[in-house]
């Protein structure tokens, strides 16, 4: 029974609701239909974009898988001319500069992770953090910007000949200082990658029960030694993901690299040479490929990078979403 | 030293390393913010904001096509990123089905880890080669990809965090679920979805490699949608890599303009997103 | 006096509320002290202040003194890390170290100590085990994961792994809340054999079970220490009013 609106200042007597009230709620069986086809629209949207990004490159790089076959792979031999193209000196770059960016990120990342977790006085956690987060969310051209003007002649000027006249007997540290190359790219990987390592790491560790730091505070253990029995290892497949995270992102960096690796197709082991990578030569040559073979073997470039980074990104998401659960869960 | 003593050293030292860890961590920042604003500082003057570039070797000049491609472009990616994002988000948090939710939260994961370059080839493939010209709607589409997954998953979040009981409120009103969806949940969720919305667009304010071959970049005003476009980022990275003092000099301008745009979004989600936290409390 | 947990006008503070009101009482050694009340009542606060854990959380600060067998636990210079050293706690949540192996969640702390002699830790081990009443479940899979364990087992794990660096003091948070019947009744059987070696402070909100176990009761309310006695007449002919409406049911 309605009850009198108290907008109209109340009196006793019902008020009776128009009948295209009830009627109406019946037409809304269509507007919850309508709804629900707009959201998996969208749905559908979504699942094409992801499937066509994987259609599209497979498709464009047919002609250049056919043609190469698994030489494209081992190939060292990149000649737009000579149509011969071979992948290698990019898959060697690739990796070369993303291990060597993540020798210098993981240490510093993990370090600042549980600085941030467990070490740090509380009024300091939440602005160190920010800015943590904040050298996540530069642009990659601008840290390349940096790498061009600041970083390579720093390198060329100090670190390069430092390097070169005592370690310079290891084929690590041979050849002339030109600033760009490997060890550039390394470096402002590791530049870009820590902030990464270490805001996931800092997820990771913060979501250690902390009835494990109680446990052994209790049996009198230091802050570090707490951290190192009780948080470690509990977080220990979560933290090995977030550095997964991290190779994901470098593995693909493409700006950054491309403007201080010095773009030459050669491998080489010493790491003051210019190299390649992946992404950089799709940067460089993807709007200067002549012909039709030289596009697809770009696109296949493309498509090898797209599976290793999609494969290195959904293993690590699979560890960090198992934090805790990976060690086997406290049975109650 | 005793077996107390060396604890309480190793104690001392690692805090002292992860510290030292962290500061290191963040000395880029402070290094590139400082050769940023020293090199760039000087060359921010108005006719950097209304000029468009000047002919090669001739000094002065300016990015305004540069800012105005990379608003133009912003809007063209919301357009795609911002329905399915925000629907796609809605459907995964909402939605009773078995599998298709975490397939699809699966696949935004994916999509976030994919290269920006390798979405680029996506883009080019699907509107340059059929159009056969390089396009802003090329450069629009890469980038609304690449907002995709960020607007999806912070939706999803936000959305869950919306209590029961709400809904139910509107339930018990009379009115349609989708009534419900939209005027009360989505609304309640406004803020922290505008702050996703935030986030992906500091991000890709400031992406260059997708729009290599589809934007492409323009020194002059485009002329149409379907034309090449000049955008911040592209500028930067054109001029850096060229031979040109005066053109490094602008480069630093630009990527100071950049950068602060892109903080200050960054910023102002961070305070919209505590503000949030202590609202839900 | 000087043997024993003496402690004096504890004040205990989360932030600006003060949740522990001048609490005086002693427990004596080689003896179980029970700590009974309603939910809030300050009894878990109260006994992490006597190991020093109260303060790990951010905001939150005591006064007083603590004083075990006459050596005053909150005195200048002392480390809380070497205070917790000589005195135990078994959290109300049974929690080992998931990573560690039976064997090494009891010998983590005499590791932290710097005990490595392989010999010395097993026995160590075994001891602690027998004293907890695992040894003869666990003895044939020390190195299997802490976390294969029952709820029980793996409580009774906890109390080993606390027993195992011999401290003066042994703390129990509502020990057996989380645990079954059977369990329980296991636990109180081997509280009742430790004291013989240490001195026991337990929380619960179980009355019987401080009947059971306990010669000393402590009663609080509010943060205050209402009443403290032998545990027979606190429970039979209590002097306070509001115990007896606690025990007899009235609240709580």
């Amino acid at each position: 029974m309605p009850e009198a609106d108290p907008r109209r200042g109340g009196g006793a007597h019902a008020v009776s609701l128009p009948r295209t009230f009830f009627v109406a709620a019946g037409r809304n069986v269509w507007g919850d239909r309508l709804f629900q086809a707009c959201l998996y629209a969208m749905v559908a949207l979504f699942v094409a974009i992801v499937a066509g990004i994987v259609g599209a490159l497979v498709v464009e790089s047919l002609p250049a898988a056919r043609h190469f076959g698994l030489s494209f792979v081992v190939g060292q031999d990149w000649d737009p001319v000579k149509e011969s193209f071979g992948a290698l000196p990019f898959i060697y770059g690739t990796i070369v500069s993303s291990l060597l960016g993540m020798a210098v990120a993981v240490p510093l990342g993990i370090g600042a992770a549980i600085y941030l977790a467990e070490i740090a006085p509380f009024p300091v956690r939440s602005p160190v953090g920010f800015l943590i987060e904040l050298l996540a969310a530069v642009p990659s051209v601008v840290y390349g910007l940096w790498g061009i003007f600041v970083l390579a002649p720093f390198l060329r000027q100090w670190v390069q000949p430092a390097l070169g006249s005592t370690l310079g007997w290891l084929p690590l540290f041979k050849g002339p200082p030109y600033g760009v190359g490997m060890l550039a790219a390394g470096l402002i990987l590791s530049v870009m990658t820590v902030p990464f390592i270490a805001t996931v790491g800092r997820e990771v560790l913060l979501a250690v029960p902390n009835s494990q730091r109680e446990a052994a505070l209790a049996l009198g253990s230091t802050r570090w030694e707490t951290t190192w029995i009780a948080v470690l290892p509990y977080g220990r497949s979560g933290l090995i993901g977030a550095v997964l995270l991290g190779l994901g992102r470098a593995l693909g960096e493409t700006m950054a690299v491309t403007m201080v690796i010095g773009n030459r197709p050669e491998i080489s082991v010493s790491l003051f040479a210019p190299g390649y990578t992946m992404a950089s030569v799709l940067a460089n040559e993807f709007t200067e490929a002549t012909s039709d073979l030289y596009l697809s073997a770009l696109v296949q470039i493309g498509l090898l990078l797209l599976v290793v980074t999609v494969l290195v990104n959904a293993f690590a998401r699979l560890l960090v979403w198992t934090v805790g659960g990976a060690v086997k869960g406290i049975r109650e | 030293m005793s077996v107390a003593t060396r604890r309480f050293v190793l104690n001392r030292v690692m805090g002292f390393l992860c510290g030292t860890a962290a500061a290191l961590v963040i000395l880029p920042l402070i290094l590139v913010f400082a050769f940023l604003l020293y090199q760039g500082g000087s060359s921010i003057n108005l006719e950097f904001f209304t000029h468009t570039p000047t002919p090669v070797g001739e000094s002065g000049g300016g990015m305004a096509n540069a800012i105005v491609g990379t608003l133009i472009l912003i809007g063209l990616a919301c357009g795609l990123g911002l329905p399915v994002g925000i629907l796609g988000g809605l459907y995964v948090a909402d939605s009773q089905d078995s599998h298709l939710p975490s397939v699809v939260r699966f696949l935004a994961d994916v999509l976030n880890g994919v290269p920006s370059i390798v979405i680029g080839i996506f883009a080019y493939t699907l509107v340059v080669l059929p159009m056969k010209r390089f396009s802003a709607l090329a450069g629009g589409v890469a980038l609304g990809v690449i907002m995709i997954p960020i607007v999806l998953r912070t939706t999803e979040e936000i959305i869950r965090l919306v209590p029961a009981s709400l809904r139910e409120a509107g339930l018990a009103l009379g009115l349609p679920k989708w009534k419900v969806t939209v005027r009360i949940v989505l609304a309640s969720a406004r803020a922290g979805i505008t702050t996703g919305v935030m986030v992906a667009i500091a991000r890709i304010a400031g992406e260059t490699a997708p729009l290599l071959f589809t934007a492409f970049g323009n020194r002059f005003w485009h002329h149409g949608l379907d034309q090449p476009i000049a955008a911040l980022a592209l500028q930067i990275f054109a001029y850096a890599i060229s031979p040109f003092d005066d053109w490094h000099r602008q480069a630093w301008a630009g990527a100071l303009v950049l950068i602060s745009i892109v903080f200050l979004v960054s910023l102002a989600a961070r305070l919209a997103t505590r503000d949030l936290q202590r609202q839900m409390r | 006096m000087a043997d024993g947990l003496q402690v004096t006008e504890l004040n205990a503070w989360f932030g600006e509320r003060q949740v522990l009101m001048n609490v005086t009482l002693r427990v004596p050694s080689n003896a179980v002290t029970a700590l009974i009340g309603p939910s809030g009542c300050g009894k878990s606060t109260f006994v992490r202040c006597i190991n020093r854990m109260h303060e790990v959380v951010p905001g939150a600060r005591s006064s007083g003194q603590v004083l075990l067998n006459g050596d005053d636990l909150y005195g200048p210079g002392v480390d809380p890390v070497m205070v917790r050293r000589r005195i135990g706690m078994v959290f109300q949540k049974p929690n080992p170290f998931p990573t560690m192996s039976v064997f090494d969640n009891v010998a983590a702390g005499l590791r932290l100590a710097g005990v490595r002699d392989k010999n010395l830790l097993y026995d160590v081990v075994e001891r602690a085990l027998r004293q907890a009443a695992l040894w003869d479940e666990v003895k044939d899979d020390l190195y299997k994961s802490g976390s294969s364990l029952s709820g029980g087992q793996q409580q009774r794990l906890c109390i080993a792994r606390a027993v195992a660096v011999q401290p003066e003091v042994l703390l129990m948070d509502e020990p057996c809340s989380a645990l079954d019947p059977i369990a329980t009744a296991r636990i109180e059987e081997l509280i009742l054999d430790l004291k013989k070696d240490l001195t026991i402070v337990i929380v619960t909100h179980n009355m019987q079970q401080a009947a059971r176990v306990s010669e000393w009761t402590g009663f609080f309310l509010l943060g205050e220490l209402i009443e403290i006695g032998v545990t027979r007449d606190l429970f039979t002919h209590p002097r306070e009013q509001k115990t007896e409406d606690y025990i007899t049911g009235r609240f709580g």
